[in-house]
């Protein structure tokens, strides 16, 4: 896409306020349309677009492979984890009500830090797929093999 | 049966209806279409039917998005079949972009994604492996 | 006036299916699922689930498109007319849609109030939620809180296909293609 000029400069005007729109929708969840789900595809989203506009390979000198994969893991670690700290403060494993003093606090501590996990993981495995697929050569010559 | 022909019966049944009808076009698809890349769009077909149907039974007619407003005499639709089909659609791309995966895979072995071309080059692998077994040893095969 | 834009909806749907179903290119059939996805999330808005709507938009308009046009590409861009054309296929799925059509006619008209899906536990989380948790958007506080389990459940099911993916095509070293028969 080197000499598409336009959607080299749309693109990198938009990439910014995708990722801020993809903060917004993830921690404004508890009060509007939102959540982790959507927050990690449109936050991934916005590195696709980078990638497709500009190319495969100076996404991946921004975000290596090693870091996606580690993040596939430590969003469900994030999860697991808010569960088994509940787990140690007394309560039921995910009840968030014991991680606060205000019970109702507790339980707007513990959906952030879950919908967190849930956003990094989707946000991290739409990378990995988009990954896999961009990066695997178009026609496969015998040769290379 | 005369039901059906009742106005406000039919209207109120005919979006499961129509469900019926995208989910057997997904369905015809699936079973019908031999291109793998066709088939898993009818996968999605279908599973976008099987969504409708949460998503119209938790529907109440004069309600609202599920958001809590001040007005507390505020009808709001059911919640829950919300929850359920919101992950079910991000688990469903992501094993959809798993079948993706192994179709790339297959057209990289067998270089082609028809599946009865795949078939095809699958029965006559097992012919030549068949052959090569007789070859090396033809006394037990003769005797099985 | 709802029922009227959710029907109208519907059956752009409906067309759209079985263009996809009579479309050859498969370019055209990826754009045309993009389209249902539109369409989809756009009805979610009718029936109120706002939510819904946001992932569908998010994920079957983009994400998905994105990956059916990369399998494209590493893959064929057209479908294989069809040698003979078999009923049977066509025979099956009528007599299915028939019984599922024959199950319906049991179901509260859409839209009810009193039907057993608004009786039982959806009233529950919408009774609780403002006293327990004090989320104003009930689809969070029951994804997050009253069923995180089930959430878990999923983000696993999201981390599996995730590694999956990455195991069929990025692969830890290049695998030798076995031999390949005479085609």
């Amino acid at each position: 896409m080197e000499h598409h000029l336009i959607l080299r400069v749309v693109t990198k005007i938009l990439v910014g306020p995708i990722l801020l729109y993809g903060l917004y929708v993830q921690f404004h969840g508890d009060f509007g349309p939102g959540g982790g789900f959507q927050a990690g595809v449109i936050f991934a989203v916005a590195f696709m677009l980078y990638g497709i506009v500009f190319s495969l390979r100076e996404l991946r000198k921004l975000v290596p492979d090693w870091i996606v994969h580690q993040l596939i893991a430590i969003g469900l670690l994030l999860y697991t984890c808010t569960g088994l700290v509940t787990l140690f403060l007394g309560g039921n494993f995910l009840d968030y009500n014991v991680l606060w003093s205000v019970a109702y606090k507790g339980q707007h501590y513990g959906i952030i830090a879950v919908e967190l996990g849930v956003g990094i993981t989707v946000f991290a495995v739409m990378l990995a797929i988009y990954y896999a697929f961009a990066g695997r050569p178009p026609q496969l010559d015998d040769k290379d093999w | 049966m005369e039901r059906i022909f009742d106005a406000e019966f039919a209207l109120g049944h005919m979006n499961y209806w129509l469900f019926v009808i995208l989910m057997m076009t997904g369905l015809y698809i699936v079973v019908a279409r031999g291109n793998l890349l066709k088939k898993i769009v009818g996968l999605n077909l279908f599973q976008v039917a099987v969504f409708m149907l949460y998503i119209s039974m938790g529907k109440i007619a004069g309600g609202t998005a599920p958001i809590l407003i001040d007005n507390p005499d505020q009808l709001y639709s059911n919640p829950l079949p919300h929850v359920l089909i919101l992950t079910a659609i991000v688990v469903g791309v992501a094993t959809t972009s798993l079948g993706l995966a192994l179709i790339v895979r297959i057209n990289e072995t067998y270089g082609t994604i028809e599946e009865d071309e795949v078939l095809e080059i699958d029965h006559q692998m097992y012919a030549a492996e068949v052959a090569e077994m007789n070859k090396n040893k033809p006394v037990k095969t003769d005797a099985a | 006036m709802e029922l009227t834009v959710t029907l109208l909806l519907f059956f752009a749907l409906v067309g759209t299916a079985v263009a996809i179903a009579l479309v050859r290119n498969l370019f055209a059939v990826v754009m045309l699922s993009g389209v249902t996805s539109l369409l989809s999330a756009l009805l979610f808005i009718v029936m109120d689930a706002v939510d819904v709507a946001f992932t569908e938009a998010a994920v079957g308009a983009g994400i998905s498109s994105v990956l059916m046009l990369g399998t494209i590409a590493l893959t064929a861009r057209h479908e294989k007319a069809p040698k003979r054309i078999s009923l049977v296929p066509l025979a099956v799925v009528s007599l299915t849609g028939m019984v599922l059509i024959y199950g319906t006619l049991d179901m509260p008209n859409f839209g009810a109030k009193d039907s057993p899906v608004q009786t039982h536990v959806g009233p529950d989380y919408l009774q609780r939620t403002p006293e327990e948790i004090k989320v104003p958007n009930i689809v969070t506080a029951v994804l997050a809180s009253f069923r995180s389990w089930d959430t878990l459940g999923e983000v696993t099911v999201v981390f599996t296909a995730g590694l999956g993916v990455i195991l069929l095509l990025s692969g830890l070293g290049r695998r030798r293609r076995r031999g390949r028969g005479p085609s």
